[in-house]
Formats: structure tokens, C-alpha cells, sequence
């Protein structure tokens, strides 16, 4: 007997596992069902109506928001439903600025994507679009509430996956839009800049802050030399859009074509990691040696949660390494190296991040009013910088990074994934440092996408108890638990679900995809001969060269004593 | 946060509906009622205390046609433009009261905070019409002049306090 539960989809008997909803099941039976307001990571808010099916009895249910029932049997595709779905396109598109040509989301919109798909060749309503309504207040992303269609979204993310609610509907019927309170500019709201919104917004509403005009101007330049950083999670991410497979590591290809562009010197923010390690285990150790561990000490790599703990919970700044990101420990180590140079010097730093244009533009990081990190260009301006160029990324020959930093461990590359940072820390701190032993340490816990992770570790013959968490609603449920007396050793914060390899600055991909990004990282550290910050030759150099006795000024950042200060 | 906001007036009437976030209706209502609109001081502080963000309560304030965000008189005078009072001629008392005050339909509160107009659509007084409510005392059967010899009162009761 066959007790499997059945259900019918257009004729096709299809298996119920544990789907949440039949949208999810149609779409593992191979059927494309549209969707605007659907994200499996978020609450179901069945607001678009796109994902309409039809029952037995001529009914009509959203198929985000019904469980599949054995027994059951649906309609994706009658005359009903496809002239409703295009009624619903026709409707948005009447109320939607249509210059598409000139949108900052052109070829990545949902809603342009869907009209095409429905073959919508004219709108039978008048155009009621208001004018263009654009807010350019954040350094991270920009809204044009002109091109919204009041998915909410980026409402949803903003508040259930990151905890900061920033955005929310305001006003109704036809008046409704989205808002801060009192329509305050983004910049002056809750706002953390992690541009998760960007990342789930389906249309031109929200996008990641556009650099990269003023960059060409300084890349054509002859008297300016162009340095450049490339995190790690950019390798993994970018390739899909460019014809390479999902989570292939390009980092050859990326150097290439950066400098084929007219970048003067190429480099890895892994290199920048693993200072970011060795800082950050000296001041883990030095913490626990001094008995001062009541709290635990909190990571400073991610720039969301640095805005979102000021914002939020400014009474754990002290708690907050002083560690500089690897992007700006890099970047101050840079500037330093080139600053006998008779050219202009601008560094530019391609991330996953949208927070980090935020970061760079911190008044903590300028020399003389000059920022160490000039330019912060996420990876989706990146692959439109490629593809500006003419560049054929797929055919490229992979090149190798510059010289003086040229070499890096697997324990940087690491950093793009959650639980990247508290392995590489780990791989310093323990005392075996055999290829066994490394390879045990990913399994104490801290791999895998899940949001919160622990495991613990020995040193010495004390017991390390490590946290690890993704999305800002992990960090601060965690943070709660730690206040009503839990206690961590170490916690490891990255704003974005999964670390940075599905940053705000990186191309949208399904949560199936994201995985693969992060499976590319640990290949990655695979292939480094290398994997411990502290065996990275050029780390000795620079301790006894650039770095000597300026450990503090061009490493750390008291985040806390700024504040005080204030 | 602003210093001196009297938070006090908001912490009573938070223990009185309970620190939740489901109370966020009742509770925006009380304040309301205590200050005439809802201060924009107060929501920052709702939002620490309910943990919910402040753009939610703005959300739930303006989607409510019941709540003000701009501070209202101290007598509001709601007059009715539903079918019947229409009919029995509640145009002219609105447009003689804002002639009065100095209102128009955007402008609905006198500068010196005394006045508001606002109309609304039906009272549920259809036999009383046309109908005034001010502060929810209704006067029945009303005309343009009864109207402003009640504005002339409550002004002159006024300053008797």
C-alpha cells in the first residue's frame, strides 16, 4: 500500500512532504507561479494575488497562503486565472513609473520581468503614476516610492528578520505608502543600511546607492592610482549573473577584469581578514586572561550590526571588539604602504554590502578628512561595471592578486559565511594546529546556514562557549537570553541571513542558491595552502614593518569611546 | 527623547491598559483624549516601552482616521454634513464657522489652539438636524447665527475660567 499523501496539480498527481503551502509545491512540481509579496523566509502576507489558483469547484485561493491538502486538486493556468493575473499587471503597471530604460533596476525588476512573461503589450488604464519621489538621504540604498507596489517586503524583512522596523505602511486605500515615522529621511530613521529591503524589493522602489560614476571618473585618471579590495564573498555571488555557475569561485576572473577596467593594484580583503583575526583572538585571550568575561566579547566586522548595536543597544558598544573590519584594517594598511606615492590615491573596496558605504564614510575612518576607503561598490555595481566594459567575464584568464599583499589563508576567505569569523578565530587560539584538528573545528557547530549556532571548544583547560548568529532578530533575541544570564565567551554577529555571502549589495538569489555561495567559500578555503591567520608570511612583514607600533592607530576603532564622547 | 515631555501623563496611561502591544489602539486612544492629538514625543517613547518600532505606530496612527497627528483645539466642533443635516442646510454653519475662526478645510485649527472644525458624516441624530457636536455635547437644530452666538460663548466661558 502506498500511504504517501497525493495531491492533483493541473492533472499531475504531485507528493505532499512538508510544504507550508501549496505555492511551494507547485513550484517543486516545475511550474512557475508568479509571486510579488512571497518570500519563504518571511510571513505570508498573500497581498499580490499573482499566486491565484483554481479549485475544484471554481473557487479561487492563494496558493501562498493554503496548505496542500491530500486529495486536493488545483488549477495553475485557466483563461480565469491568466486574464486576472494579467488584470493585476495592468493595474500596477497604470499606477507605476514606466521609464524602464532609465530605472536603477532595469533587467533585475519583477515587475517588468512579469510583464514580459504575461506579453503585456499596452495598459488600458490611464497612467496615474505620480512623479518620481526619491529619498537619496542613506549612503547605503535609495527609495523612489513612485515605483512602489506596496508589497511589503521590504517592510516584512525589515522588521521580523532584522528586528529594526524602520519602514512600515503608513496612511491607507489609495493615500498608502511606505514610510518611516513622521516620513522622517531614511538616513534620520532606525535605519542599520544592511539593504536587505533592496534585496527583497521585486521592483525599482529600493536599490542599492549607484558609486560607480564618480569611480570611472578617478579609474580614467591618470594622476589618481586606484587600489582596490575584494571580499570575500563577492567570488562566490557574482559569477550567476555573468554566465558562470552559482557559488563558483571567480576570484581569478574578478582580478582580471578589475584590471582590464584600469585598477592599478588588486587586492583581497581576506588578506584584511586575517589581520581581523590575529586583533581580534589577541583580544579575546587577553579578555579571558584578565578574568574580564561576564560579558562576551561581541564582533565588529559587520557594519549593520556596529549601526544597529549603536541604535539599539548602546549600553554593549564596550562589549564590541575594537577591531576595525577587515575592510578598514586593510584599507588603513594600504594608504599607508602607497602614501609616498606621487599619484592621487583612491582605494576602492568591492562588497556585499550596503552598510559598508556607510562604514567607509564613518568619521572614525578618515585621515585628515580623508576616508581610507574612498569608494564602497557593492557586488551588483561590480557586474554592472563589468558589464559597462564589454568585458566577456566567462572567457577571462584568471589572474593572480598584487604583490606586496598577495598572499592570504583559508581563514580569511571564511569571513563571507556565517561562523567564518569564530572558525578562523578558533583555527588561532587552539593549540593543535593539525589538519585534523582544523577539520574537527567545523564541526563544533559553527557551519550550516541555520541563524543561531553554538558550540563550544577548548583552551587550555577552560571551556570557550562561542555563539554564532545571522539576522539582526537572531542577534537580539540572543542578546536578550545573554542579559537574563546565559554566558558566551565569544559571539559572532553578521547582519545579514547567512553572513555576507547574501549581503544587500549582492544579486538576489532563492534561499536553495544562497547555500551554494557559502559551500563555495569553504572550497575556497580548501585550496588555501594556508589556513591559519597566524602562518600568513606577509602578516610577520607587516607586524614588523607598517603595523610596528601603530598596532592601534591603523587597526582598532573604539566605537564606545566615540559615543561617549558625543 | 525630549526633556520636557511629561512622560508621566503617557506611564499612567500605560499601566492602565497594560505594557502590550496589542493595547497600541486603546492605548493611542487615551492619549488622545488626554492631549486632543497625539504628540510626537510620544512615539519614541511607546516604542521602547512596547517594544514595537515606531514606524509601526505611525503605521497604526495614521491608518485610523480617528487619530491626529497635529494638535487640536481645545473645543472641537464636529459639524454634520451626512444626508439629512445636508439637506437641512449644514453648509452654511460650516462655512460661517471657519468664516469666524478663520479656518478653511485645510487649515482646521485656530493658531491659538482654542478651535478645531472638522466635519464628519453622520452623527446618528438625523431627527436633530443639521447637528454640532462640540466636544461631544450636541446642539441640535442649529443655524449659522446660533452658531456664532456658541462660538461667542465659549469664548467668553472661556476666559471665565
Amino acid at each position: 500500500m502506498d500511504n504517501r499523501d497525493y495531491m492533483m496539480i493541473d492533472g499531475i498527481p504531485v507528493e505532499i512532504n512538508d510544504e507550508k503551502n501549496l505555492l511551494e509545491l507547485i513550484r517543486k512540481a516545475g511550474i512557475k507561479l508568479p509571486t510579488f509579496c512571497y518570500h519563504s523566509e518571511l510571513s505570508i502576507y498573500g497581498a499580490c494575488r499573482m499566486c491565484m489558483v483554481e479549485n475544484e469547484w471554481g473557487g479561487l485561493d492563494a496558493a501562498c497562503s493554503t496548505p496542500p491538502k491530500a486529495g486536493m486538486s488545483i488549477k495553475t493556468n485557466t483563461e480565469r486565472l491568466q486574464k486576472y493575473r494579467k488584470m493585476i499587471l495592468e493595474l500596477l503597471l497604470a499606477n507605476h513609473c514606466r521609464d524602464c530604460t532609465t530605472c536603477n533596476n532595469n533587467g533585475k525588476c519583477k515587475l517588468q520581468d512579469l510583464a514580459m512573461r504575461y506579453n503585456i503589450s499596452r495598459v488600458r488604464f490611464p497612467n496615474t503614476a505620480s512623479e518620481p519621489d526619491v529619498d537619496d538621504s542613506s549612503l547605503c540604498i535609495t527609495r523612489d516610492r513612485s515605483k512602489c507596489i506596496l508589497c511589503g517586503d521590504c517592510v516584512r524583512v525589515c522588521s521580523e528578520v532584522q528586528n529594526v522596523g524602520a519602514i512600515d505602511f503608513a496612511y491607507r486605500g489609495s493615500k498608502m505608502t511606505i514610510s518611516t515615522v513622521f516620513d522622517k529621511p531614511i538616513a534620520e530613521s532606525d535605519c542599520v543600511g544592511c539593504g536587505q529591503c533592496a534585496l527583497a524589493c521585486p521592483t525599482g522602489a529600493i536599490v542599492v546607492k549607484d558609486d560607480t560614476r564618480k569611480l570611472w571618473k578617478d579609474i580614467y585618471d591618470k594622476n589618481t592610482r586606484v587600489s582596490v579590495q575584494i571580499a570575500p564573498a563577492v567570488r562566490v555571488a557574482l559569477g550567476k549573473e555573468l554566465g558562470l555557475n552559482d557559488g563558483e569561485n571567480a576570484i581569478g576572473k574578478i582580478v582580471a577584469a578589475l584590471r582590464r577596467m584600469g585598477f592599478d593594484d588588486i587586492f583581497d580583503t581576506s588578506t584584511g581578514a586575517d589581520l581581523t583575526v590575529l586583533e581580534e583572538s589577541a583580544e579575546l585571550l587577553k579578555r579571558i586572561k584578565e578574568g574580564k568575561n561576564d560579558m562576551p566579547l561581541f564582533t565588529s566586522c559587520c557594519p549593520a550590526w556596529v549601526n544597529y548595536c549603536e541604535k539599539f543597544y548602546p549600553e554593549l558598544l564596550p562589549h564590541v571588539s575594537t577591531c576595525r573590519s577587515p575592510m578598514e584594517m586593510f584599507a588603513a594598511v594600504i594608504k599607508e604602504e602607497y602614501s609616498t606615492s606621487s599619484k592621487r590615491l583612491v582605494h576602492v573596496a568591492v562588497m556585499p554590502c550596503t552598510a559598508k558605504k556607510f562604514e567607509a564614510a564613518r568619521e572614525e575612518f578618515k585621515v585628515n578628512g580623508v576616508p581610507n576607503v574612498d569608494y564602497v561598490i557593492s557586488t551588483q555595481e561590480l557586474i554592472q561595471m563589468i558589464k559597462e566594459s564589454g568585458i566577456i567575464f566567462s572567457d577571462l584568464e584568471p589572474e593572480a592578486i598584487d604583490m606586496p599583499f598577495g598572499t592570504y589563508t583559508g581563514a580569511g576567505v571564511i569571513f563571507g559565511v556565517t561562523g567564518g569569523v569564530t572558525e578562523a578565530v578558533l583555527r588561532r587560539v587552539v593549540s593543535d594546529k593539525s589538519a585534523t584538528s582544523f577539520r574537527s573545528l567545523a564541526y563544533t557547530g559553527v557551519r550550516g546556514m541555520k541563524g543561531v549556532k553554538e558550540a563550544s571548544v577548548m583552551y587550555g583547560d577552560r571551556k570557550l562557549r562561542i555563539a554564532v548568529v545571522s539576522g539582526l532578530k537572531n542577534a537580539s533575541d540572543l542578546i536578550e537570553k545573554i542579559k537574563s544570564g546565559e554566558h558566551y565567551d565569544l559571539v559572532e554577529v553578521m547582519a545579514c541571513p547567512g553572513g555576507c555571502i547574501n549581503g544587500g549589495g549582492q544579486p538576489f538569489v532563492q534561499s536553495e542558491e544562497k547555500e551554494k555561495r557559502g559551500k563555495g567559500l569553504y572550497s575556497a578555503d580548501k585550496l588555501c595552502n594556508i589556513k591559519s591567520s597566524e602562518e600568513n608570511p606577509l602578516m610577520m612583514t607587516l607586524y614588523k614593518g607598517a603595523l610596528k607600533g601603530r598596532v592601534h592607530e591603523l587597526l582598532h576603532v573604539d566605537y564606545a569611546a566615540k559615543k561617549e564622547a558625543k | 527623547m525630549n526633556e520636557t515631555f511629561d512622560y508621566s501623563v503617557v506611564d499612567g496611561i500605560l499601566s492602565e491598559h497594560g505594557i502590550s502591544e496589542t493595547a497600541i489602539i486603546a492605548i493611542l486612544q487615551s492619549i488622545q483624549e488626554e492631549y486632543h492629538y497625539i504628540p510626537k514625543e510620544v512615539f519614541p517613547y511607546l516604542s521602547k516601552k512596547l517594544k514595537v518600532s515606531e514606524a509601526r505606530i505611525f503605521s497604526v496612527a495614521t491608518f485610523y482616521e480617528n487619530f491626529s497627528l497635529e494638535p487640536k483645539g481645545k473645543f472641537i466642533i464636529k459639524v454634520c454634513d451626512g444626508t439629512a443635516c445636508h439637506v437641512r442646510k449644514s453648509i452654511p454653519i460650516i462655512e460661517r464657522l471657519r468664516k469666524e475662526l478663520g479656518l478653511s478645510n485645510t487649515k482646521p485649527t485656530t493658531d491659538d489652539l482654542m478651535f478645531t472644525v472638522e466635519t464628519v458624516s453622520c452623527l446618528g441624530a438625523c431627527g436633530l438636524a443639521p447637528v454640532i457636536t462640540v466636544n461631544d455635547k450636541v446642539y441640535a437644530e442649529m443655524t449659522p447665527d446660533k452658531a456664532s452666538e456658541l462660538i461667542k460663548e465659549l469664548r467668553e466661558g472661556n476666559c471665565d475660567d
